[in-house]
C-alpha cells in the first residue's frame, strides 16, 4: 500500500485546491494520518473512495475527539530598555528579563475516520478534520453521502460531542434522549450529581461522593441561615 | 425496494422527530394511509432494549427508524476515566455473549499502541478461547433467530445445551462464565492446565455431531426456508458502503474476513475457509453461521494438536505504572459479529485520552431500514435477528 | 389460625389433609410466578440460561415467560437501567397487575454496579419502584437467580392475608401506580421517588 506521503501527493494531484497536512503518530503503530480542510474534504473523500489504486471503499470507524482550550504557561525572554543609574549618571541600558506569560491555545473538536479497502484488502488510511472552535464554529462536512457507514457514527459524534455535520440526511440525537441539552463526551461536561448514597465509595466515586456531601452540607447550612 | 447510497443522500427523514415511546399514531403527512408503530424498547424479539419506529401501509413496511441508547452505559467515558488495564473488565460487558473476543480486540489495540509482543503459548490460548467464543455465539444467534421465528424452545435449548459445555470451559480457565476478563497487554492472565486442554479437545470432538444434528433439524425445514429465503436481501455494494462486517457481509458474497486480511495472532498458520453466501438473504446469513461453526471446529482441531509450552505473559511486559508514550493506535479483530475495533489516543498519562470502540452490531444496523422496506412486520423480526446484534455493544 | 404442625402430619397419615386458607392461597400464588419476558443487558442472558434445560426454572413453576406485562406476576430487572430506559421500566411496572413482584438481578440493577459513574446510568431501580429481592453478582449465576426465586417464594408464603403486613393487592390504600420520571434537560426529574426510596443514613 502507498505511504501517507504518497497518498498526500496523489490527493494534491487529483484535487488541486486541497491542502493536506500529515499528522505524525509517534506510537509504534505508526498509523500516520491526513489532516483535511473542511472545504475540500468531500472531494478528497470521493477521490480516496474512487481511486483505482487506493479503492478505500470501507469506512470502518468514525471517532470524535475533544481538545479543550489549553492555558499554556511559558517563560519568555524579553529584552527591554531600562533606565538605570550607573555610576551616578542615568543611562539607557538593555536588559534581558525572564517573564512568565500565559496564553490560551484555542481548543477544537476533531473527527477521525479510519478507512480500509475491501477490494484491495489494505488499510488503514486515517484522516481527520478539525472544527474552528468548540462553541459556535462546529460545522464539518458529512461523509455519509460518500460512505453510508458514517450515518449513525456521525450522529453519535453529533450527540456526544456536538459536531454539526453539514449534508447529513438525518442529524438527530442518537444515544441520549431528545431534549437532552449537553454533549456528555466533552471534557468539560458536568455530570448530574446523584451521589447521595455511596456506602462503599472508592476512587472516582469517593471523590464525587465527597463533593456531593460538601455541597449538601453547604446547602443545609444556607437553609439554616435563611431560617434564622 | 432498497435505496442505493447515492439515493440515500437525497432522502430526508419525514418530520425529523421520533415517535413518542410505545404509541401508535396515524401518520398525518400520509393523509391517514400510514400507521406509525413504535416497536420496542420492550419487545420480546428485539434482543434487549432496541426500538424501531415503523411506518406501515397495511402490513408492509414503508419506513423504519431505529432508536438507540436504551442501554447507553457510557462505556467510552468510563474508559477515559479509568486506567488502561481497568477498562479490560468493562470490555467484557460490551458484547456480553462474547467477552473473550472483546478482551482480545482491546489487548490487540493497546499492544499496537505500545509495541508489545505476545508469547507463543498466549497466542495459542487466545486463538482457542476466541474460536470457542465464536462457536457459542453462532450457536446462540441461530437459536435466537429460530426462536424469533416462533419455534419457541427446541433449537434454542439445543444451543444452550452446547453453550453450557463451552461456558464450563471458560469458567474452569478464567473463573467466570460470561465476564472472563482473561487477556492482558502482552499475554493472558492465567495459564491453562493440560486437563483443561483435554477438556477442550473433548468438547470440540463432540461438536461435529451437534452441528450435524442442528443442520438436520433446521437447514431443510420447510417453514424455515419459506420464512427466510428471499427475505431481507442485502446487496453487496450497499453492504460495503454501509460498513457491514462479519457474517452479514459474507452472506452477501463479499470475501472479507479480518482473520484472513490482517492475519492477526496466529491465524495464518491454520487452514480454514471463509464461507460466502450468494443471495444475501436471511437464510444465507443463517447458513453462514452454521458453516463458520464448522470452520471454527477445523481451526480448533489444528490448534489443539500441539499447544507449545512457555510463558503466557511476556516477562518484559509492563504491568504496573502502565503509561504508553503519546500517540494513537487502531486495532481490530474479526469478532463473531463483525469487525470489532478499538481506537486509543494516549497523551502519556495512565488513562487513555480517547477510548473509542468501533462496535460491529451498531454499524451493521445502518442497513436495517434498507433490508426491511417492503417486507411485513413479522419479517422485520427475522431480519433483525439475522443481523445478530447485542445491545451492550450497539449502545455501549 | 395456624394448624399445629405435628397434628397435621398425624392427620395426614390417616388420610385427612388439613390446611388454612392462607396457606392454600399463598401456595397457589408462589407456585406459579410467571415472570415477564423482559431483558435489559448482560444478566438477561443468564436469565435465559436459567430457563434452559440445565438449570430448569420450570421446577419452580416459573418457566412461563409472558411478553405482556398484563399477564406477568414478576419482573426481573436483568441488567443496567439507564436513564433513557428508566421511565419505560416504571411504566411497565405500572402496567402489571397486582400481586406483582420485582427481582433486581445483578449489581447494575441494585446500584448501577460497575457503570455507576456513568452519566446515563440509574443508580439502582429501587429509586423508582419497590424491589422484593436483590441478587448481587455481575452477572449473578443461574443458581443465584434460583435462590432469588426461592427467597421470593418464602416471602410470599409468609405473607398473612389480613393485618398490617398483608400484601399490597389486599390493601386498598396501597399505591397502585408509581410516578413515571420525566427526561429533563440534564437528568431524570425527579432523580428519585421519595415515597419509595429515602436516602439511607451511612454511618461513617
Amino acid at each position: 500500500m502507498k505511504t501517507v506521503e504518497e497518498i498526500k501527493a496523489a490527493i494534491e494531484a487529483a484535487v488541486p485546491s486541497a491542502s493536506v497536512e500529515i499528522v505524525q503518530n509517534p506510537a509504534p503503530s505508526a498509523q500516520h494520518s491526513l489532516l483535511l480542510k473542511a472545504e475540500t474534504a468531500v472531494a478528497v473523500a470521493k477521490f480516496l473512495r474512487d481511486d483505482a489504486e487506493l479503492a478505500l471503499d470501507f469506512l470502518s470507524n468514525v471517532t470524535g475527539v475533544d481538545w479543550p482550550d489549553k492555558e499554556i504557561t511559558e517563560k519568555v525572554k524579553v529584552t527591554k530598555m531600562v533606565t538605570k543609574t550607573v555610576e551616578g549618571t542615568e543611562q539607557q541600558v538593555e536588559e534581558t528579563v525572564e517573564e512568565t506569560r500565559k496564553r490560551v491555545e484555542p481548543g477544537y473538536l476533531e473527527v477521525v475516520y479510519h478507512l480500509y479497502s475491501m477490494t484491495k484488502k489494505h488499510g488503514p488510511v486515517v484522516f481527520r478534520m478539525r472544527t474552528g472552535n468548540r462553541a459556535d464554529d462546529v460545522k464539518l462536512p458529512s461523509m455519509t453521502p460518500v460512505w453510508r457507514s458514517a450515518e449513525y457514527q456521525e450522529r453519535e459524534v453529533f450527540d456526544l460531542y456536538g459536531v454539526e455535520f453539514v449534508g447529513h440526511p438525518d442529524l438527530r440525537r442518537i444515544l441520549m434522549w431528545e431534549g437532552f441539552k449537553d454533549h456528555p463526551m466533552r471534557r468539560d461536561y458536568v455530570e448530574p450529581d446523584d451521589f447521595e448514597y455511596e456506602p462503599t465509595a472508592h476512587d472516582e466515586v469517593l471523590k464525587r461522593a465527597q463533593a456531593h456531601q460538601a455541597a449538601a452540607a453547604a446547602a443545609a447550612e444556607g437553609q439554616k441561615g435563611a431560617a434564622q | 425496494m432498497t435505496l442505493s447510497a447515492a439515493e440515500f443522500g437525497a432522502r430526508q427523514h419525514a418530520g425529523g422527530k421520533a415517535l413518542p415511546e410505545g404509541r401508535m399514531v396515524i401518520d398525518p403527512e400520509s393523509g391517514g394511509d400510514l400507521l406509525e408503530v413504535s416497536m420496542g424498547p420492550h419487545h420480546p424479539s428485539t434482543h434487549g432494549v432496541f426500538r424501531m419506529d415503523v411506518a406501515l401501509d397495511g402490513e408492509r413496511i414503508v419506513r423504519l427508524k431505529p432508536v438507540f441508547g436504551y442501554l447507553h452505559r457510557n462505556h467510552e467515558k468510563l474508559g477515559e476515566e479509568h486506567s488502561y488495564l481497568a477498562s479490560m473488565p468493562y470490555t467484557d460487558r460490551l458484547d456480553y455473549i462474547c467477552s473473550l473476543t472483546n478482551n482480545w480486540a482491546y489487548a490487540l489495540a493497546v499492544e499496537k499502541l505500545v509495541g508489545q509482543e505476545v508469547p507463543e503459548r498466549a497466542e495459542y490460548l487466545r486463538l482457542i478461547v476466541g474460536e470457542l467464543t465464536r462457536m457459542q455465539n453462532h450457536i446462540l444467534s441461530v437459536g435466537f433467530l429460530i426462536q424469533d421465528m416462533g419455534a419457541s424452545g427446541t433449537p434454542l435449548m439445543y444451543g444452550f445445551r452446547e453453550r453450557e459445555k463451552i461456558l464450563d470451559l471458560f469458567e474452569a480457565l478464567t473463573g467466570s462464565r460470561m465476564m472472563c476478563n482473561y487477556m492482558r497487554f502482552g499475554g493472558c492472565r492465567v495459564d491453562a492446565t493440560p486437563e483443561w486442554l483435554d477438556g477442550v479437545r473433548k468438547v470440540v470432538a463432540g461438536m461435529p455431531a451437534f452441528a450435524d444434528e442442528f443442520e438436520r433439524l433446521l437447514c431443510t425445514n420447510e417453514i424455515l426456508m419459506a420464512r427466510t429465503q428471499g427475505v431481507g436481501v442485502l446487496r453487496p455494494e450497499l453492504a460495503v458502503s454501509a460498513g457491514v462486517t462479519g457474517p452479514a457481509l459474507r452472506a452477501s458474497g463479499v470475501n472479507y474476513d479480518i482473520r484472513k486480511v490482517d492475519r492477526y495472532g496466529i491465524y495464518d498458520r491454520f487452514d480454514f475457509k471463509v464461507p460466502l453466501g450468494e443471495h444475501g438473504d436471511v437464510y444465507d446469513r443463517f447458513m453462514i453461521r452454521l458453516l463458520e461453526l464448522r470452520q471454527s471446529i477445523r481451526i480448533l482441531e489444528q490448534a489443539l494438536k500441539d499447544v507449545p509450552g512457555g510463558p503466557v505473559m511476556d516477562p518484559k511486559a509492563k504491568i504496573r505504572n502502565f503509561r504508553p508514550k503519546p500517540g494513537e493506535a487502531y486495532g481490530r479483530i474479526e469478532a463473531p459479529k463483525g469487525e470489532l475495533g478499538f481506537y486509543l489516543i494516549s497523551d502519556g498519562t495512565g488513562n487513555p485520552y480517547r477510548y473509542r470502540v468501533r462496535p460491529p452490531s451498531f454499524v451493521n444496523l445502518t442497513v436495517l431500514e434498507d433490508m426491511c422496506l417492503g417486507y411485513s412486520v413479522a419479517d422485520v423480526v427475522l431480519i433483525l435477528g439475522s443481523i445478530d446484534i447485542v445491545l451492550g455493544e450497539v449502545d455501549r | 389460625m395456624a394448624v399445629d404442625e405435628q397434628l397435621k402430619i398425624e392427620m395426614g397419615k390417616q388420610g385427612v389433609f388439613v390446611t388454612t386458607l392462607q396457606e392454600l392461597y399463598n401456595w397457589g400464588r408462589r407456585s406459579s410466578i410467571w415472570p415477564m419476558n423482559f431483558g435489559l443487558a448482560c444478566c438477561a442472558i443468564e436469565m435465559i440460561a436459567t430457563t434452559m434445560a440445565r438449570y430448569d426454572l420450570a421446577r419452580f413453576g416459573a418457566e412461563v415467560f409472558r411478553p405482556s406485562p398484563r399477564q406477568a406476576d414478576m419482573m426481573i430487572i436483568s441488567g443496567t437501567v439507564t436513564k433513557k430506559m428508566a421511565p419505560q421500566v416504571v411504566r411497565l411496572y405500572n402496567q402489571m397487575a397486582e400481586p406483582r413482584y420485582v427481582i433486581a438481578m445483578g449489581a447494575c440493577a441494585i446500584s448501577g454496579g460497575p457503570f455507576k459513574q456513568g452519566y446515563n446510568v440509574l443508580k439502582g431501580i429501587d429509586r423508582y419502584i419497590p424491589v422484593d429481592v436483590h441478587i448481587p453478582g455481575c452477572p449473578p449465576r443461574p443458581e443465584a437467580l434460583l435462590e432469588a426465586f426461592m427467597t421470593l417464594q418464602k416471602k410470599i408464603d409468609a405473607q398473612p392475608l389480613t393485618g398490617e403486613a398483608r400484601p399490597r393487592h389486599l390493601d386498598e390504600q396501597a399505591p397502585g401506580e408509581f410516578p413515571v420520571p420525566e427526561q429533563g434537560a440534564h437528568d431524570l426529574e425527579p432523580p428519585a421517588n421519595k415515597s419509595v426510596w429515602t436516602v439511607p443514613v451511612v454511618i461513617r
